[in-house]
């Protein structure tokens, strides 16, 4: 049984059709990767899942634990156990970081401090020189999309999507963001990676290719990754491949 | 316990203020309740002299030439009748590398129709500092109307900062009037944070004159509107001189059916002085807010967390 699961959905915004009827499974406890160049409407199917603003009005449905939750706010969302993480998360002015992660952790946890230290260690950063510090520019990119990921971490949520969590990440430190990826599965939770990142993708145990707002392959990683690289990333939606011939192609 | 001693403990204590602290002989302190002063403690190269006036208090405040008082001076304006006016009425004077930092609270806890009015007249000398924390808390039913206006002149080198916090409680009304001139290298940092709600009115007028040449000034303000609350918020910068920076920047959040408006002037009148200036007015961020929300938080606690961020 999956733990997320999504038929039939399609979003249009402002007329134009953006998603084409989605049909997914999300299997519990594993890792998956939602891959597509840019433009695709990976970030976008993510969002409708979040039931963020502008990605609510949907057609088709989304079940999580069996639960159909297309009329819950994202909060309501959250508190099921969904979460999201930015590709280019919010920055707030007069929040520390310790203020930020702790706000998704459960309110009756007698362990907050705890679990933010550790988050922040899992995501290589030392929480003396974080903790008090305010989440706005005065951080890097990188060190704010490793704090998104801290939060999410210390949130402990059974489904995250993290949308291209290497992004803005220094190459000395992706290892480290992996092998949070790693802890996360190791605990059950299930992670879907938006991504058009190979060695993001080589994290995932299940992969879905996504060209112009459609799923046109569900495989293992292992199968699309290849796929993807000789194919969609030459191609970058100028064709407009047939699902049969995508199929094809993999055996 | 006597009256004054009574008095004192009661402004003291609405403004959550450890008595202690007036006990110790190296902290300097003014207490004043209505047109009373209940309390007052100077250390070594500072001079407070206070008479009564009509409704209040004239304060004289000098700070001696290279005093550099260590701990800050704790200052209490309070009114605890619920109607009456408090005048106070400060002329200060911070001579040549003298620095003194001011705590001033400002207690109006039972206010039903209550006037407090400030007129400041500060004079920083070359290369003092003068840092001046100004801390309100009002009663929750908006019986306020606090109108402090200052003149203040920052001599070359020196360098004045002011933080006004107006966050528990009613605002009532509030009507800001605060104008500096700087001279050369000198340093000006005003910021003001106002959480209003209901049928509050908060107006804010700052101006600094960057006179100097390499004479720095920022405008900070935070103001977070709701209900039907207002708020106006006039920011003036001028550089006259070569190489005078500033920076003006006004953030107001608006709910519910609050308004605002904000009105940054900025001028520049010499070829090498530069001034920007940012300004945003609007609902809380979007994307902050569902950030939070995607943690779990309902909309109304993300919206508390984001404007209490602001306000800090």
């Amino acid at each position: 049984m999956g733990i997320l699961e999504i038929s039939n959905l399609s979003l249009h915004i402002n007329n134009k059709q953006i998603l084409r009827d989605i049909n997914l499974d999300i299997w519990r406890g594993h890792i998956h990767a939602l891959v597509g160049t840019n433009g695709a409407g990976k970030s976008t199917l993510a969002s409708a899942i979040m039931g963020l603003e502008g990605y609510k009005d949907i057609t088709g449905k989304i079940f999580f634990n069996s639960e159909l939750i297309n009329a819950l706010t994202i909060d309501q969302r959250a508190r099921k156990g969904i979460t999201f993480g930015w590709q280019e998360p919010a920055r707030y002015e007069g929040i520390s970081v310790s203020d930020y992660i702790g706000a998704g952790i459960q309110k009756n946890e007698n362990n907050r401090a705890g679990i933010i230290e550790d988050a922040l260690k899992k995501v290589a950063l030392k929480p003396e020189d974080y903790l008090t510090r305010a989440v706005d520019e005065t951080l890097s990119g990188g060190e704010r999309k490793k704090i998104e990921l801290a939060a999410i971490i210390a949130m402990n949520p059974p489904f995250i999507m993290l949308d291209e969590p290497d992004s803005g990440i220094d190459v000395a430190t992706l290892d480290r963001m992996a092998d949070a990826i790693k802890i996360l599965k190791k605990k059950g939770t299930t992670v879907l990676l938006i991504t058009h990142s190979l060695a993001v993708m080589r994290q995932a145990d299940h992969a879905f290719l996504m060209c112009n707002g459609q799923i046109i392959e569900k495989n293992t990683a292992d199968k699309i990754i290849p796929y993807f690289e000789q194919n969609c990333i030459p191609c970058d939606h100028k064709n407009k491949p047939d699902k049969r011939q995508v199929q094809e192609a993999m055996k | 316990m006597s009256a004054d001693k009574n008095l004192a403990s009661e402004i003291t204590g609405s403004a959550n203020i450890e008595s202690d602290i007036f006990k110790q002989k190296d902290i300097a302190h003014l207490l004043i309740q209505h047109d009373k002063v209940v309390g007052k403690h100077a250390v070594e190269g500072l001079k407070i002299v206070t008479e009564k006036i009509p409704n209040g208090i004239q304060i004289n405040l000098r700070l001696r030439k290279g005093t550099k008082i260590k701990k800050p001076v704790q200052m209490c304006f309070g009114m605890m009748p619920k109607t009456g006016i408090q005048r106070i009425k400060l002329n200060a004077v911070i001579e040549k590398n003298a620095h003194i930092n001011v705590l001033a609270h400002c207690t109006f806890p039972n206010a039903e129709n209550v006037k407090h009015l400030m007129d400041a007249v500060l004079t920083l000398e070359e290369n003092a500092s003068y840092k001046y924390y100004e801390r309100h808390i009002h009663s929750d039913k908006g019986g306020v109307q606090v109108v402090p206006k200052a003149k203040i002149h920052v001599g070359k080198k020196a360098r004045y900062i002011t933080d006004f916090e107006l966050l528990k409680g009613r605002v009532g009304l509030i009507d800001i009037d605060y104008e500096t001139t700087c001279e050369e290298q000198s340093t000006l940092e005003m910021n003001a944070r106002v959480n209003a709600y209901s049928d509050d009115i908060v107006k804010i007028r700052e101006a600094g004159h960057l006179k100097g040449a390499h004479s720095r000034g920022v405008l900070l303000t935070r103001v977070a509107v709701r209900d039907q609350s207002k708020a106006e918020v006039y920011s003036e910068l001028t550089a006259s001189a070569p190489y005078a920076r500033g920076h003006v920047d006004c953030k107001e959040i608006v709910q519910d059916n609050g308004i605002v408006s904000a009105v940054p002037v900025v001028k520049v009148n010499n070829p090498k002085a530069h001034i920007t200036h940012e300004a945003s007015l609007g609902s809380v961020d979007s994307k902050q807010l569902q950030t939070l929300m995607a943690r779990g938080l309902s909309e109304e606690e993300a919206t508390d967390k984001i404007i209490q961020g602001l306000l800090q």
